[in-house]
């Protein structure tokens, strides 16, 4: 089968989701440009969007025109193009609205799972749950006489696994997609040694369609984005609770959160971070991962308990941000928690804690500039020399910070789970928006 | 040629804001004013300067697309809404697509000379705003040949304009075609940062060649020949100016010294199902100056200083070559020596023009009387260029569609 015709037909388990959805807007979009080919013409391309909750299905719709629209009218000039032919659409507003028509009439809405018994793809993004994922995956293959081939959105769940405990035979890849699939450019692309060929073609070609940035992992659960992510919370939330000997819990979360910011440059403190991401999904990906790590013990009881208290992050449907460590107005966080009585203490209350903290060697090096540097490397290394000489405590904390992320970078590459360093840093790069990648010698 | 029967002037001209996505008050997600705004902002400006609603014969309006982007006809109707006065006056919109404005300014002329009317509040205005770039484009569609928007680019006059520009670089250079437009494209910002009104007043960038020469036409994104820096400005704004007999002048009180005489003025149509016969070429602009600086008894020369139809920096580029001030193919040098800038030979678009000031298309023609009132009477501001005591005309070009109706006035200072 050529690649058109493995994506004449395809399913999105969990397409009402958060991954799911932009999932199947990407998938639908690439479709429809395949579709729209004249050498296409008349030839059906179904798009099954499988997900357990019919309100999800219908939002899902509503979510999938309002997207299709905002690209369409980015990407009008191309479409002229494309429906030369259709003497009857003459203006961008009717080009436009049978673009729209267009994509949306590829997917089909349902909460039958059988829908995928006829698909050639078959992209995962259900839970979290390597159980369910194989039942899924064994149901699915019992009864679809195309031999399809399954990519996997997991952040976590090794791939071989679900290989060998589906039976799959090398017909299963992850495809492990950043937060908002449609936005984030970063894939990570992980097999195994029975990957069948073919398959891995196709993924990058896919990726590549989508004008995604594809670093390839090793099967290890986490990948590399979660092994070092998840490696770092704890790293931050362990640092925290070691400074709450010395000061109160809160203002220690605060204190590491406001380190792993300004001092490290990064678009966001580790504590925001994990809100982001919501606490229940950085615990369940640990919780994940961890059976599967022998060396370590990928765990957080304060991460159990705030969500034992109802406190997760995450985002409301809307797209905001819902209060975790850190309470959140208008999208900024303005307190941190107390998670004795789960009451918010305003950083304006913090003067203290900041003087404690100190300030950072040079003011104007703030994520937005460094971001965009060209030469960051010797401006970098210049400002963590500088920070050597500091004696505050946000100097000691950020350097040690900055120490253990390189050591979790490294371990990465010699574990065998990126292929390189360079792989590593592209992932937090392109993926979490790193200013630099956590391997680098700022920290010798 | 069109030779006025009467003592012809025009006085009191007033510009609203040229509001876009160059000023900083713009917000696109916040509400902005509709067109009554506009309306009344110029119409009670202007009428201030006259004396009042009392004074004026009949209202004259030019606007292009307001059924389109404002849901709105009948703009006739809006004037009493300037003035309770107004009430139960003469009232018309004209329409000419960017010519809209001259053909406002034409139409009161005519009635001036027809004896109906001594003092004809005339106004042009445009609110454009109101959709997005991609859908706007269509409506601004609606000023070329309906048939060929199919054919046609996304961005629809763009892409007419970028043809023309293609066929400049194809017969006489890229590099040296872009270096005449990119100087066209610094003027036009130079002066507006002089103008308050201007949309590009605001403008703060340091290197503004550095950023023409960076800006690559991209075809992918937008047209081939042709960055969004050689493209006038997506405004809202209204205009106005009072057009007047010598009677009129007298009776609102202002003196001749404050006033423009119009000497002539040329308006020609251009068959607008023909592609232009030579695109590097703007064959209505050429045709319509001249019938207007030879009605006017005056050649190019004379001329103190020029607002001309720079929807595009190919088409301020081309008007120097219509206009005789270069030959074919070396209006692009002639620009790129400075001639046209506000301290040059012969100053065009003192306020920015429709790069640097916007281009509300119904009230641009309004605003380039405005502008040569201005500055034939001193009260351009900080935009106030000097005027040579041996050339004390003025001249305005408005052009509707790609070189289709061209309205030229010539004015002399007082």
């Amino acid at each position: 089968m050529t690649y058109e015709e493995r994506l004449q037909n395809v399913t999105v388990l969990g397409a009402a989701g958060k991954m799911g959805s932009g999932i199947l807007l990407l998938t639908a979009l690439e479709m429809a440009d395949l579709m729209l080919k004249p050498e296409n013409k008349g030839k059906a391309f179904v798009l099954n969007a499988m997900d357990l909750s019919n309100e999800g299905l219908s939002g899902l719709m509503q979510y999938l025109r309002a997207q299709v629209l905002k690209m369409a009218e980015k990407k009008t000039v191309i479409l002229r193009k494309a429906y030369h032919d259709r003497r009857d659409l003459i203006e961008n507003t009717d080009i436009i609205e049978q673009y729209i028509n267009d994509v949306v009439s590829i997917v089909r809405p349902t909460t039958r799972i059988e829908a995928a018994y006829e698909s050639n793809i078959i992209f995962e993004a259900v839970s979290e749950n390597k159980d369910l994922k194989v039942k899924i995956f064994k149901e699915i293959d019992a009864n679809n006489d195309h031999d399809p081939w399954f990519f996997t959105n997991t952040s976590s769940v090794p791939i071989h696994i679900l290989d060998e405990e589906a039976e799959l035979n090398g017909r299963v890849i992850g495809f492990h997609f950043y937060n908002p699939p449609a936005v984030q450019k970063l894939v990570e692309l992980i097999w195994t040694g029975q990957t069948l060929d073919e398959a891995k073609e196709f993924a990058h070609n896919y990726a590549k369609n989508m004008r995604k940035v594809v670093v390839p992992s090793n099967d290890f659960a986490g990948f590399i984005g979660n092994g070092h992510f998840m490696r770092d919370a704890l790293h931050g939330i362990t640092e925290a609770e070691k400074l709450s000997e010395g000061m109160s819990l809160p203002e220690a979360i605060y204190t590491v959160n406001k380190v792993s910011q300004d001092f490290l440059i990064r678009p966001m403190g580790i504590f925001q971070l994990i809100d982001y991401v919501g606490i229940d999904v950085v615990r369940f990906i640990m919780g994940v991962m961890n059976p599967f790590l022998d060396k370590e013990s990928l765990h957080s009881p304060l991460l159990d308990r705030l969500f034992d208290d109802g406190v997760k992050g995450g985002q409301h449907s809307n797209g905001s941000q819902k209060d975790g460590f850190l309470k959140y107005e208008k999208g900024r966080p303005v307190a941190v928690i107390d998670p004795e009585t789960k009451n918010y203490i305003g950083f304006d209350t913090l003067a203290a804690v900041e003087d404690k903290i100190g300030t950072t060697p040079d003011a104007g090096m703030v994520w937005k500039k460094v971001v965009r540097m060209k030469e960051k490397d010797p401006v970098l290394l210049k400002y963590y020399s500088d920070m050597k000489g500091m004696d505050t405590l946000g100097a000691k904390l950020a350097l040690a910070y900055g120490k253990r992320s390189n050591e979790i970078g490294n371990a990465l590459v010699s574990d065998g789970v990126a292929n390189n360093a360079e792989d590593v840093n592209t992932v937090l790069l392109t993926g979490f928006f790193h200013a630099y990648g956590p391997i680098n010698n700022f920290f010798d | 040629m069109t030779k006025l029967n009467k003592k012809i002037y025009m006085v009191a001209g007033y510009n609203t804001v040229s509001m876009g996505t160059g000023r900083s008050e713009f917000h696109p997600k916040k509400p902005r004013p509709g067109i009554e705004h506009y309306i009344k902002e110029a119409g009670q400006k202007t009428l201030e300067m006259i004396g009042g609603a009392d004074n004026v014969d009949e209202c004259v309006m030019g606007n292009f697309m307001a059924a389109r982007f404002n849901k709105q006809a009948h703009l006739g109707g809006f004037f009493p809404i300037i003035d309770e006065k107004l009430q139960f006056k003469p009232a018309i919109r004209v329409e000419g697509a960017c010519a809209s404005g001259g053909l406002a300014l034409v139409t009161a002329i005519k009635n001036v000379m027809s004896g109906t009317s001594d003092v004809v509040l005339t106004m042009g205005m445009e609110v454009q705003n109101t959709v997005k770039a991609i859908y706007g484009a269509d409506v601004l569609a609606g000023a070329g040949w309906f048939e060929k928007r199919k054919d046609g680019h996304a961005y629809f006059f763009p892409g007419q304009f970028s043809d023309r520009a293609g066929a400049y670089y194809e017969k006489y250079g890229y590099d040296y075609a872009r270096e005449g437009m990119g100087r066209w494209f610094r003027n036009a910002v130079e002066n507006a940062r002089l103008c308050p009104t201007a949309q590009e007043h605001e403008n703060k960038t340091p290197d503004l060649d550095a950023l023409y020469k960076k800006l690559k036409p991209n075809g992918k994104a937008f047209v081939d020949n042709l960055s969004v820096l050689d493209c006038s400005k997506v405004s809202d704004g209204a205009s106005t100016i009072a057009v007047v007999s010598e009677e009129g002048l007298k009776r609102i009180g202002i003196p001749v010294e404050q006033a423009v005489e119009v000497l002539a003025f040329g308006h020609k149509v251009r068959d607008i199902t023909e592609d232009p016969p030579n695109p590097v070429e703007v064959s209505c602009i050429k045709a319509t100056a001249h019938e207007a600086l030879d009605s006017a008894g005056i050649n190019i020369d004379d001329l103190g200083t020029i607002e001309t139809h720079d929807c595009f920096s190919i088409a301020g580029v081309l008007a120097t070559e219509a206009l005789g001030y270069a030959e074919p193919g070396e209006g692009a040098k002639f620009v790129a020596d400075g001639n046209t800038a506000r301290d040059g030979k012969i100053p065009m678009n003192t306020t920015g023009g429709l790069i640097g000031w916007g281009h509300p298309t119904g009230a641009t023609g309004v605003h380039m009387a405005v502008t040569i009132w201005e500055q034939l009477t001193g009260n351009a501001g900080d935009a106030q260029i000097e005027m040579p005591a041996d050339r004390p005309y003025g001249m305005t070009i408005n052009m509707g569609g790609d070189d289709v109706t061209v309205v030229a006035i010539v004015y002399k200072k007082p």
